[in-house]
């Protein structure tokens, strides 16, 4: 009865909300004008979390990853979240 | 609460005020203390709950986000959802935000720096179980210890702060003005500690348990761990 699990690679795209200060982004703006990137206009800086997960299809896959990042690897207060998904190489 | 109260305090992997908060309580206060290791099913038979400071987790993916799943803290949330009091202080503030047991997050403090310096803030909300013995626009000193106390919350979330009075601290100078100068994490509206709607939970990032005694440099920090015991301020809200 058990389904045949396949592996997958989700990467979360976690980002500061709109509105939401970012002062990492802020400094490294600072950083890239001080180094000649004159035509920088904003620096947002979030964070990619990869997560190898079995599941019997993408849309499986993809679901169980839209839980983990409701869940814990974003905070909706200030954070917003977007999935990529692949199969991972046998 | 007529009788010596006893305070749980929670001790995660990582944290750095519990001892602090475990001394102060029942050295300079007097009050019964217990320790709950975050493996406990149960904080068992306390009056008040504090989550102390300090770097739970290693701060991994955000402040306080790891500390929140600890098997201990199903039950701090029953407690509180009881009306019991609790106390978060620096990352206890951070893991109770994780926890939604308060609103609003922290963030990276705006000037990118760690913050390790004596603070001033003005109490406005004095009928939460943690500043009932204070009168309202009483201006407190306590240090602070963070990187990431830059309080957040979106302009909907912030007016209904504002307008249910959950905004129990605002950073001030000496003599309560409520300036941008002094909001030095970039904190919204210079939020230096909210309260829940049921005002029994109660998130504070300067650290009351390190001031309880002039020895240590100041005992401001009484005013705050003493109201647990106190009976209401009659004094109205500073208008």
């Amino acid at each position: 009865m058990s389904a045949v699990l396949t592996r997958w690679i989700v990467e979360a795209e976690v980002m500061p909300k709109q509105g939401v200060n970012d002062p990492q982004g802020d400094a490294i703006m600072s950083g890239l004008k001080a180094l000649g990137f004159a035509e920088t206009n904003r620096v947002r800086c979030g964070k990619l979390i990869r997560v190898e997960l079995d599941a019997e299809n993408e849309a499986q896959a993809l679901e169980r990853a839209t839980e983990m990042c409701q869940k814990l690897l974003a905070n909706p207060v200030i954070e917003e979240f977007t999935l990529e998904i692949q199969a991972a190489e046998a | 609460m007529t009788k010596t109260p006893t305070v749980g305090v929670v001790i995660f992997p990582g944290s750095n005020g519990d001892h602090d908060a475990l001394n102060s309580l029942a050295e300079d206060l007097g009050y019964t203390v217990r320790a709950i290791d975050y493996r406990e099913p149960e904080v068992g038979e306390v009056d008040a709950i504090v989550l102390p400071g300090g770097f739970s987790y290693g701060d991994a993916l955000r402040c306080g986000a790891i500390a929140r799943f600890s098997p201990v803290m199903a039950s701090v949330k029953a407690f509180a959802d009881a009306g019991g009091p609790v106390l978060g202080i620096c990352n206890g503030f951070q893991v109770l935000c994780e926890a939604h047991l308060l609103p609003g997050a922290l963030l990276r403090n705006s000037s990118l720096r760690f913050h390790s310096f004596e603070v001033f803030f003005k109490v406005e909300q004095t009928d939460t179980p943690w500043t009932r013995g204070i009168e309202a626009g009483t201006v407190l000193r306590l240090p602070v210890a963070h990187g990431d106390g830059s309080y957040f919350i979106d302009p909907e979330g912030l007016a209904k702060l504002e307008a249910n009075g959950q905004i129990v601290a605002r950073y001030s100078d000496a003599i309560g003005n409520v300036t941008d100068e002094v909001n030095r994490n970039g904190s919204v509206n210079n939020i230096a500690a909210v309260t829940n709607e049921t005002r029994n939970v109660v998130g504070l990032m300067p650290h009351p348990e390190r001031a309880t005694n002039a020895l240590v440099g100041g005992d401001d920090g009484l005013q705050i761990l003493r109201s647990l015991v106190a009976e209401p301020t009659l004094i109205a809200a500073a208008s």
